[in-house]
């Protein structure tokens, strides 16, 4: 045993029913080190990162701090032994302080005192340069600043390894040049900090090793010195892989969707869209890439129905009829009542896409039951149609009658576009249609959108992965802070170009190519 | 004058139980878990009382007022712990629906006081029928000593049993907890957001364990409270469960906050008591006015889900079941 | 759940983890033990109180409802009743409307079928007026029952405590009726239209509660054939898996909230005017519904939301509960132990469910199956 290993994972197993979400991992981190781990959605990074910090318990292996054998049974062991983590959907009281949230379960400090934690809380700012008022409530913060609150929480508790998950995901690239610094100045104070994430140029710029996980397998460690981009990638996706995604030329493109000046704001009254204006064009994908929350789920959920709209017009070329129908404000039944055959695969499968405890042929009559005059519900076809489904798309899963919650992310996600599909729509539109999946099934993804486009159909992909992007869409539409910050062709377009439109906050400068 | 201050200390008869009981469920419902068993806990609260009077007085020959006190209240303490014990084993380490258990919990604690105290009941001597305890009761009722001597003030607010002042202390205390110390944060936490107070090390089982079940003894003093005041120390089929809906409902006039609960249990017990105190008020009017604390609670309820300020909702897992390893 | 002893390094004793619901066999024999054990507590908590011994025990129960001659009718009559508010909160529940003011719908249905009896018992021919009642109160538990729902649907209020509270509304509502039609001055209307016998529902093959019986056969079927394969069903049963997704595939989410609670209302409406007219002694009391609108929702939730398996849950029920009064007789006890029994076997049965959803490991990884 290393003497300066902060922390020693050996053999760590842990099931989830009959998923391994891990198996076999042993990872070891040095003090004054960082250690990223690397590894595509579903890898189990997260579920290996809740075991350290105590959430969730290993069916299997050993965790060696300071070269001790330990148990982390709860969060509370894990402060003992000085562990703090970030967990990437924040762990904040909503109707607390930043302050309340900080001092949350911290036992030592002696008296309960508000007033004297605020006043170290603002040292703890002034010392890292962290700018946050302390007593402001988390319901009235943005996502920078409540990141802000969960890392002072863990300095605050005086941590000595650090487990940041996927933390600049909700960053700009300033905010993240910002944590980034932090995090060096912690290095070199002798913490071990441990971060997660699927960005390679992160990994190369920050951490001193990288550990890869693939499916839950430990793959191995390398210095992050003694490697570079394509041989992580590697090791991540398993062989080095172009995608070779298929892309046919868009044959007589319409215009299918007119998508003209739409605002769209929440609850509190924040733009959430901003003066949205775009056209969807049948035969054509159209991408639309952005940092997570940006407003893709908004924009669809606009487009099928389902978010109140402020002002703008979404307009609707009916290729069978010829007329043009403004689809605003209309609830998604009018919509479907208007002839406007419209798809919509949400990211939120199961919540909203599916209903988890029904079988595959009920969840198949969720588009169709309302067919025909008779009070009762038929039940044959959407069972034909469901057996279609899963011989077709090789859904894997016991039977017709099986609750669609008990089947794997990429089988799930088979059957939702396979519903979506089977109604032969004009436009398809998908969010992050391949999220979690693996590469086998992702592909069948692509090739299904694909076969609409063929078909003649507009799809709008919104993605996270820019390979995806470039290689599988006609056009990319950029989407930053609720605006449209350009749209570029997908052929000629380099990821860099995406990735500053990504950050780009300015916009405005609609940069339509076609 | 005398009226009025009659008026005030019989209001502060029907608000102590009521007060005792919402207390209870809001620090119940402060740890996210909705006790719907609170009216059957009120019951076996009152009927333990019953008990430990009638075992105390065959067993002595003549009765010690502090001890037939502190008999009572303990063995009212132990029903309603034992009973809400039922109720947090399920909900919290079995994981069961908060509703049903506490619906079920109420039928049991019901049906369970009426057949303990017609049990009582039947080895009475007495000609109604229904064993009492008058003298342990009239212990409950003694006011306070100094309180015939401060005129109208004390013959209207400390006119009252100590049980009435036990409530008004423990609303404050309650408040004082929840609000100012860590415990109280963390409690807070615990019912706002579980998966937040179990990754910040604090033991969201034991916080739930120790509200429900504190909870449920508070409210079960309600039981006994009314038990004293009302029922001469004995039971008989009675509105303690009525007053246990009553309390479930003050939790969200009071909007979980203990110290708007004794404004509210004011309010409630006036609105109960004042239909009987109008002259000349024919018995079906008296009845149709029995109407406002419901209507009163069904307007409070409507008007805070339309406000929908943030500090004034439920705490959010309210009615939910936490399990760490949830995916 | 877990425990550990800070500072020694040991797994803790138990661990829970999730697993893939158990169906079929496998739940049924958790169900069953967990009934059981059940059964065992209720003749041990019978025992102590009247020293027979646990086959005693429940012979007695069985003689004192559906074996006896004289109480099986009256048994299943019971059943009967139960089973029918247990349908009429059903179709609320499975879309997670937590209606807990059955109680409160029944007896505003049997308001106004007493208020029909008396104010129109000498002026309308008898089946006008038996169609009159039936539309009275069929309406009254409806609209009882959609005001909670249209709060619900347009603010979101807390409908548990909204139909709570309507409960007592109905109770005083009740008790004022009584009060103003009563002119003995004893609050107690006695047997209403004793000597005319104006508004009592016909018997159907001149045996007492026979029709209460038939009509309740004929709710169950509907409610089976509307929950199973009515298009209005599966808007139900989407609605209480996700109300998201149910605004995903456009269902109207507030209008099945109302439509939902207005069939519960009815069927309730219906289930007070049986307990009123369609006694052999037609009365009206503030208890008259006996806290079956609580016991209701235990039954199905018990069955989980099965009407078929509803039937045997509400005749479990009644057995327990009459049956337990009939045991107890001796001790001169009114029906409370009925309760307690029912009561008994439900946390039993809630308990035992954990063991279907969870699998235990303990400590050096012995298998938890």
């Amino acid at each position: 045993m290393n003497s300066s290993a902060a922390i020693e994972l050996v053999n760590i197993t842990k099931t989830f029913g009959s998923v391994i979400a891990n198996k076999n991992v042993s990872l070891t981190v040095n003090k004054g080190e960082i250690l990223s781990i690397l590894g595509e959605n579903g890898s189990g990074k997260t579920t290996l990162m809740n075991m350290i910090s105590g959430i969730y318990f290993p069916d299997d292996g050993k965790i060696f701090i300071d070269g001790e054998e330990v148990v982390i049974s709860s969060p509370h062991d894990a402060f003992k032994y000085k562990i703090g983590m970030i967990h990437q959907h924040f762990k904040l009281v909503d109707i607390f302080t930043a302050t309340e949230n900080i001092i949350l379960g911290n036992e030592d400090g002696g008296k309960y005192n508000p007033k004297k934690a605020v006043e170290k809380v603002r040292e703890i700012c002034e010392l890292y340069g962290f700018e946050i008022d302390p007593t402001k409530k988390i319901y009235n913060m943005a996502v920078s600043e409540k990141q802000t609150v969960e890392i002072i929480k863990v300095l605050y508790r005086g941590a000595d390894i650090l487990i940041l998950d996927e933390p600049t995901a909700v960053l700009t690239p300033q905010e993240t040049e910002k944590l980034f610094n932090i995090l060096r100045k912690m290095r070199d104070a002798g913490k071990a900090i441990i971060i997660i994430t699927h960005k390679l140029n992160e990994v190369l710029e920050l951490s001193d090793k990288v550990a890869v996980l693939r499916k839950g397998e430990y793959i191995g460690t390398v210095n992050t010195s003694e490697t570079n981009e394509s041989e992580l990638t590697e090791m991540m996706v398993g062989k080095k892989i172009s995608l070779n995604i298929e892309r046919s030329t868009p044959i007589d493109p319409e215009d299918r969707l007119i998508v003209d000046g739409i605002d769209c704001k929440n609850r509190e009254g924040v733009k959430l869209l901003d003066n949205v204006s775009f056209t969807a064009r049948s035969g054509e994908i159209l991408g639309i890439a952005g940092i997570a929350g940006s407003g893709q789920r908004e924009l669809l959920e606009a487009i099928a129905g389902l978010q109140h709209l402020e002002t703008g017009k979404i307009l609707y070329n009916n290729p069978k009829t010829g007329n043009t129908d403004d689809l605003k404000d209309k609830t998604p039944l009018q919509i479907r009542e208007l002839g406007v055959r419209l798809s919509f695969v949400p990211e939120d499968r199961l919540g909203m896409g599916l209903v988890g405890n029904m079988d595959i042929a009920e969840n198949m009559m969720l588009r169709s039951y309302r067919k025909g005059k008779s009070l009762f519900l038929e039940r044959k076809s959407p069972r034909d149609l469901a057996e279609h489904i899963i011989s077709d798309l090789e859904v894997i899963t016991p039977g017709v009658t099986t609750p669609v919650r008990r089947l794997s992310g990429g089988n799930i996600q088979k059957v939702l576009v396979g519903r979506e599909i089977a109604s032969a729509p004009t436009v398809l539109m998908a969010a992050y249609p391949v999220r979690g999946l693996d590469i086998n099934s992702s592909y069948t993804i692509y090739n299904l959108l694909n076969q609409q486009k063929e078909k003649g159909v507009a799809v709008i992909f919104v993605g996270e992965d820019l390979d995806v992007l470039t290689e599988l869409c006609d056009r990319i539409m950029v989407i930053c802070g609720g605006k449209i910050t350009g749209i570029v062709d997908g052929r000629t377009t380099t990821k860099e170009e995406i990735g500053l439109l990504m950050t780009n906050s300015h916009g405005g400068e609609n940069s339509e190519q076609n | 004058m005398d009226i009025i201050s009659n008026l005030i200390t019989q209001t502060l008869g029907y608000s102590s139980t009521l007060l005792f009981g919402s207390t209870g469920e809001i620090i119940t419902e402060k740890s996210g878990n909705l006790n719907l068993g609170t009216p059957g806990i009120m019951s076996i609260g009152g009927v333990c009382g019953v008990v430990g009077a009638y075992f105390y007085t065959i067993s002595v020959p003549e009765i010690v007022p502090i001890i037939s006190v502190l008999i009572t209240l303990l063995s009212t303490i132990l029903g309603s712990l034992l009973s809400t014990l039922i109720y947090s084993f399920l909900t919290i380490t079995l994981r069961a629906n908060q509703n049903v258990t506490g619906l079920a919990l109420t039928t049991f604690g019901v049906g369970l006081a009426n057949f303990i105290g017609g049990i009582i009941n039947n080895k009475a001597e007495g000609s109604s029928g229904i064993s009492a305890f008058p003298e342990i009761a009239t212990i409950y009722q003694t006011k306070l000593p100094f309180a015939e001597k401060l005129g109208f003030i004390g013959k209207a607010f400390l006119s009252s049993g100590f049980m009435t002042y036990l409530a008004i202390i423990i609303a404050i205390l309650t408040a004082i907890v929840i609000k100012r110390t860590r415990v109280g944060l963390n409690l807070r936490a615990v019912g706002e957001n579980p998966a937040t107070a179990d990754a910040a090390g604090i033991n969201v089982n034991r916080y739930k364990y120790c509200a429900t079940c504190l909870g449920g003894v508070i409210s079960g003093l309600g039981g006994l409270h009314f038990v004293m005041q009302y029922l001469s120390g004995g039971w008989n089929k009675s509105a303690v469960e009525q007053f246990g809906w009553l309390s479930v409902a003050l939790v969200i006039f009071a909007v979980w906050r203990p110290l708007l609960g004794i404004l509210g249990s004011v309010l409630f017990g006036a609105l109960y008591v004042i239909p009987f105190s109008i002259p000349n008020l024919a018995p079906k009017n008296q009845q149709l006015l029995e109407l406002l604390p419901y209507v009163v609670t069904i307007i409070v309820l409507t008007i805070s889900s339309m406000r929908k300020k943030r500090e004034q909702q439920p705490p959010e897992s309210l009615g939910t079941t936490y399990f760490r390893e949830e995916r | 759940m877990s425990k550990t002893n800070s500072g020694i390094a040991k797994e803790p004793l138990i661990h829970f983890t999730k697993r893939d619901d158990i169906t079929g066999f496998k739940s049924v024999l958790w169900h069953g033990v967990g009934l059981l054990a059940g059964l065992i507590v209720c003749a041990v908590f019978i025992m102590l109180f009247t020293g027979l011994n646990p086959i005693e025990v429940y012979v007695k129960m069985f003689q004192g409802t559906f074996g006896g001659e004289v109480t099986r009718l009256k048994a299943i009559h019971h059943t009967a009743i139960l089973l029918a508010i247990s349908l009429a909160v059903t179709p609320a529940f499975k879309m997670k409307f937590w209606n807990i003011g059955a109680e409160g719908q029944v007896l505003i249905g049997a308001l106004a079928a007493a208020y029909c009896m008396l104010q129109f018992g000498d002026t309308m021919e008898e089946p006008l007026l038996i169609l009159t009642m039936f539309l009275t109160c069929m309406v009254a538990g409806m609209i009882w029952a959609m005001i909670p729902a249209i709060f619900k649907a347009i603010w979101n209020t807390n409908e548990t405590l909204f139909t709570l509270m309507m409960n007592y509304v109905a109770i005083t509502l009740v008790s004022y009726f009584i009060m103003v039609k009563d002119r003995s001055g004893r609050s107690d209307l006695g047997i209403l239209n004793e000597r005319t016998g104006y508004g009592y529902l016909p018997k159907l093959f001149g045996q007492d509660y026979l029709l209460n019986i038939a009509v309740v056969i004929l709710i169950t079927v509907l409610i089976f054939v509307y929950l199973k394969f009515s298009k209005q069903g599966y808007e139900i049963a989407v609605v209480g898996e996700s109300q998201n997704t149910a605004k995903y595939i456009g269902i109207n989410v507030k209008k099945v909230i109302i439509r939902t609670m207005a069939i519960s209302g009815a069927i309730c409406g219906i289930v007070g005017l049986m307990l009123v007219a369609g006694s052999p002694t037609p009365s009206l009391k503030e208890d008259i519904v006996g806290g079956m609108g609580f016991t209701a929702i235990l039954v199905s939730w018990m069955a989980k939301f099965n009407p078929i398996i509803m039937v045997f849950v509400s005749a479990l029920v009644v057995f327990l509960g009459d049956g337990g009064a009939s045991a107890t007789d001796a001790l001169k006890i009114d029906s409370s132990v009925g309760e307690v029994l029912t009561a008994i076997i439900i946390f039993f049965i809630i308990g035992c469910e954990f063991f279907t959803r969870y699998k235990i490991n303990f400590r050096k990884r012995q298998k938890g199956e």
